[in-house]
């Protein structure tokens, strides 16, 4: 697939108070033809200027942007192939949504029967008929999400931008016009890039997240990869939850890795690139990739020191003999009954999800 | 790099970097070029450096004397006036007296209206031939008038406190009346609570409308030229050293001398006092304290309010009724002769102004909304030096405007003088930062993501600015347009010294006939530039800003 969007060591540093922030640190980053790619990171991680630096809002401090394979760094926003769906969406207040969505077109100088039914067509996408002559302080909240869309659709660019478009809905609509939206990602086979910092909203979306922290990429691929094999702490502590066991290489054979986490515990896991036999490591544990056994099963034995109850879910803290404490996640605890606090319990790694990183 | 990237992109979009350059070569030309002038006149003599009249200073009277005047004046009226306004800001703010509203409609006559127009009320009445001066002679044979330092300090006190006023006002009612409250609730006294509490929070905004008043009154030209008898000040004195003695060294020194206690001002009060402000802004408007005053203190300050705003009015009745006399103090039978004059020989003048008010008002609301546009979102380089250079005559006395026009514009290239453009010019240079300033305020409450779509979606600067922008700050581009408009029919400081045989201002003709001594022919113009001044405020700000407001608000 050809690279729609290619960014070239791009950086971005705002002076504010005689001092230098720097935002965006030597980004590089590539989008496919057709691709939703997620920008990941927590609150002032750079997301937003890296979206502003490829819509041509930001002009960047060093590195290139490319759309298409061509160099666009020095052309302004309204020279660039882009649209942007803004989190607080700049409907135009003034304008009917008719007129919202066909204000790209018109700038297009299209002839008026076709900037119709463009615009008809649109709005009949993400289900907007009807409210053509309504202005924005006259839609919903969802609704005037849709007419964003939809006016950054109706141009048909070559890179749809999302700045958190969602962060403005209530939980349930969220998730809703989240389908939606990848919906019609995947049918127009639109290139898009999209911000968030919500972790879930990210999963469902995309096809790649890059996630960022202090303005640089910590690491791209699909949310299965992010979360199965985090690159380092703090994409394996971002993306979901996460118990971080001191461990030790001890073997390797055919594809395997024998390590020994503190405490004496052994166990074989999938071998990831670079770790000799002797090296120190961190084992990365998700809290669901634990079985919690009636005491002296499993691998080791610990004590609860802390329960939390919220229905499909119960969380523990153990101790364990190591003194490090383990967070595990049980599904459906009615079936297993809620342990209280004290308990000793076996406990049992799953080999198959633990993820070696290095120390 | 940044830098030059950010220029590389005005390549790419044209109308911007041309309109760019074409403000700053307004800025430069208009602005930055005559108080050059003004400088090099005052510095150099026949080429040479040669700052003779700096150097003579403390030995010329002619020059030492009219800048202690006017530091007096000013530093009296700036007392005199921050005290009135703190009065009127106290009661409107803290009290609940009856009638504030009218206070407070009175309070901003002086503001729309020439201000002059006080002087020449204070002259029918307490002038060479005036009401109370008559009196007093005939009476009890007692020979004074108001002439000199009492008549500058009254009028131009009276003129200005309105600005204290409203600066108070917005600091008194920015302070949480639960503050005073609590002060009380712990058992201070009210007079303690006054000057424990309020007093000491108020004291930036006090400082500020101390600050304000001063450089108004040390910019005055109005009020001095009419009532300053043998008091000369710096603004009266560099105006007669140009069209009296023909010195325009001497004018320029003057005006730089004056230049020099307006900027400190101006810089204290904007970069120390403004700094210093305790004032919170909820946006919510706090209900006033009616706990923290005495009876005895509210219907006392009522009485204060009450005469002062009954002098205000009397003297804008004598106005109206000097108007309607033969000829004031000697023959005072009532005619229409004087608005028979003023729309017979007169009528030039009222037509030039309102031709010259009628290109500066568009051209100057335009060009501000533009450059507050420019300077709030768009990146250029030289962002920060424009948004400097188009207020900087905000801080500057029109007299040194006035000055620098006639320097800069006498001669090629740029020869200008006798022409209604020169005028229009000195209007738009001069009361463009208002307009600025509000439209800067109301980019402010604009979501910058409503023209970075429109950008986003492909339209270049112009189409963004005229469809989207304008149409979201018409307010603020129409309330700039008033006041360009207002000023341009009742300023005079700067454009006295750039109208001409061919444009005239009826302000001018209005100083002329105060000069030959007819002051019902000068009262019967300022009936005229009221009347013209309410006419338009009501007609903009009522039937044409609705008009462009209605498709904005029904969308609001
Ligand atoms: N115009 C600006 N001037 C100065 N600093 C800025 C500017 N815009 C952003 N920053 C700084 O750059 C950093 C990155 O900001 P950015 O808006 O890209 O974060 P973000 O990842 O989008 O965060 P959030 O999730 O909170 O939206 C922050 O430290 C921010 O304070
Ligand atoms: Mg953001």
């Amino acid at each position: 697939m050809p690279v729609e969007v290619r960014l070239q060591g791009l950086t971005k540093v705002f002076h504010s108070h005689r001092e230098a922030v720097v935002a965006v640190d030597h980004l590089d980053l590539e989008v496919e033809k057709g691709e939703l790619v997620t920008l990941l990171g927590p609150s002032g991680c750079g997301k937003t200027t890296t979206l502003r630096l490829v819509g041509g809002f930001e002009i960047p401090t060093a590195g290139e942007v490319y759309l298409g394979g061509k160099r666009v760094t020095h052309l302004p926003p309204q020279r660039r192939d882009t649209a942007t769906v803004f989190q607080s969406y700049g409907l135009f207040p003034h304008m009917t949504v008719f007129e919202n969505v066909a204000f790209g077109l018109k700038v297009r100088r299209l002839p008026r029967e076709e900037v119709r039914r463009r615009v008809r067509e649109a709005l009949r996408l993400v289900n907007l008929e009807g409210l053509e002559r309504r202005y924005p302080r006259e839609l919903s909240g969802g609704q005037q999400q849709r007419v964003a869309l939809c006016r950054a659709l109706v141009i048909e660019p070559r890179v749809l931008l999302f700045d958190e478009p969602l962060s403005n809905l209530d939980a349930k609509l969220r998730v809703e016009t989240r389908e939606q939206i990848r919906k019609l990602q995947k049918e127009l086979g639109i290139t898009s890039l999209y911000v968030t910092h919500d972790q879930a909203e990210a999963m469902a979306i995309s096809d790649r997240i890059a996630v960022m922290n202090e303005g640089r990429l910590q690491q791209i691929g699909p949310p299965y990869e992010i979360y199965a094999h985090p690159a380092n702490r703090f994409v394996a502590d971002f993306i979901g939850r996460a118990n971080f066991l001191r461990a030790r290489v001890v073997g390797s054979a055919d594809g395997k890795l024998a390590v020994e986490l503190a405490g004496g515990v052994r166990l074989e896991v999938p071998a990831v690139a670079g770790f000799e036999p002797g090296t120190e490591a961190v084992a990365v544990v998700r809290p669901e990739a634990v079985d919690i056994l009636p005491e002296g099963e499993g691998d080791v034995t610990a004590t609860v020191v802390f329960g939390h109850y919220t229905g499909s879910l119960a969380t523990y803290k153990l101790a364990l003999p190591s003194g490090e404490d383990l967070e595990v996640e049980v599904l459906s605890p009615q079936e297993k009954g809620f342990l209280p606090e004290g308990t000793r319990v076996g406990v049992r790694f799953h080999r198959q999800s633990i993820h070696l990183l290095e120390e | 790099m940044e830098r030059y990237r950010e220029l590389r992109r005005l390549v790419h979009d044209p109308f911007l970097l041309l309109l760019v350059t074409l403000v700053f070569a307004l800025l430069a030309l208009f602005i930055v070029y005559p108080l050059v002038r003004v400088l090099a006149t005052s510095l150099f003599y026949r080429g040479e450096f040669n700052p003779k009249y700096f150097l003579q200073f403390f030995e010329r009277r002619y020059l030492i004397r009219p800048f202690l005047n006017s530091l007096t004046v000013g530093g009296l009226v700036a007392l005199l006036g921050t005290i009135i306004g703190f009065a009127f800001a106290y009661a409107v703010t803290r009290t609940d007296i009856p009638g504030k509203s009218v206070f407070k409609v009175i309070a901003t006559f002086p503001i729309i209206s020439p201000p002059f127009l006080i002087a020449l009320a204070a002259i029918l009445l307490l002038g060479n031939h005036g009401l109370i001066t008559e009196f007093l002679r005939t009476r009890f044979g007692i020979d004074w008038d108001i002439y000199g330092l009492p008549g500058l300090v009254l009028t131009e006190t009276l003129a200005y406190f309105p600005l204290a006023f409203m600066t108070l006002e917005g600091v008194l009612s920015g302070i949480d009346p639960a503050l005073e409250e609590s002060a009380l609730d712990l058992g201070a006294s009210r007079l303690r609570t006054f000057f424990k509490v309020t007093l000491p929070l108020a004291t930036p905004g006090i400082a500020s409308a101390l600050l304000l008043v001063f450089i108004r009154s040390l910019e005055d030209f109005g009020n001095p030229i009419v009532i300053q008898g043998h008091y000369p000040v710096l603004t009266t004195q560099a105006y007669l050293a140009v069209t009296g003695m023909y010195n325009l060294p001497l004018a320029a020194t003057l005006s730089v001398i004056l230049l020099v206690p307006t900027l400190l001002a101006f810089v204290l009060q904007r970069y120390w006092v403004s700094r210093r402000s305790y004032v919170t802004v909820t946006g919510r408007p706090t209900p006033s304290s009616l706990k923290a005053t005495t009876p005895g203190l509210k219907w006392g300050l009522f009485g204060v309010l009450c005469v002062l705003s009954g002098i205000i009015l009397l003297f804008y009745g004598l106005v109206f009724y000097g108007s309607l006399t033969r000829m004031w103090g000697l023959d005072n039978t009532l005619t229409l002769e004087n608005f028979r004059y003023v729309f017979s020989t007169g009528l030039a003048y009222l037509l030039d102004t309102l031709k010259i008010a009628g290109m500066a008002t568009p051209i100057g609301g335009i060009l501000a909304v533009v450059i507050a546009y420019l300077v709030t979102r768009k990146r250029f380089p030289g962002r920060g030096l424009m948004d400097f250079l188009s207020m900087l005559n905000f801080a500057i006395p029109g007299t040194i405007v006035g000055i620098g026009y006639i320097l800069a514009f006498h001669n090629p290239p740029f020869r200008l003088t006798g022409t209604a453009a020169i005028i229009a010019l000195v209007f738009i240079f001069r009361r463009m930062p208002v307009g600025i300033r509000e439209a800067v305020a109301m980019l402010q409450q604009v979501d910058p993501a409503i023209e970075e779509a429109a950008v986003d979606l492909g339209a270049g600067f112009a189409r963004a600015f005229r469809r989207i922008v304008l149409p979201l700050i018409s307010p603020a581009f129409i309330s700039g347009m008033v006041y360009i408009f207002v000023r341009c029919v009742t300023a005079i400081s700067a454009v006295v010294f750039v109208v001409s045989a061919q444009w005239q201002l009826i302000t001018v003709a209005l100083l002329h006939e105060v000069d030959n001594a007819d002051l019902s022919q000068a009262a019967a113009y300022g009936v005229v530039i009221i009347v013209v001044v309410l006419g338009v405020i009501l007609l903009l700000d009522n039937v044409l800003g609705k008009l462009i407001l209605r498709r904005w608000q029904r969308a609001r």
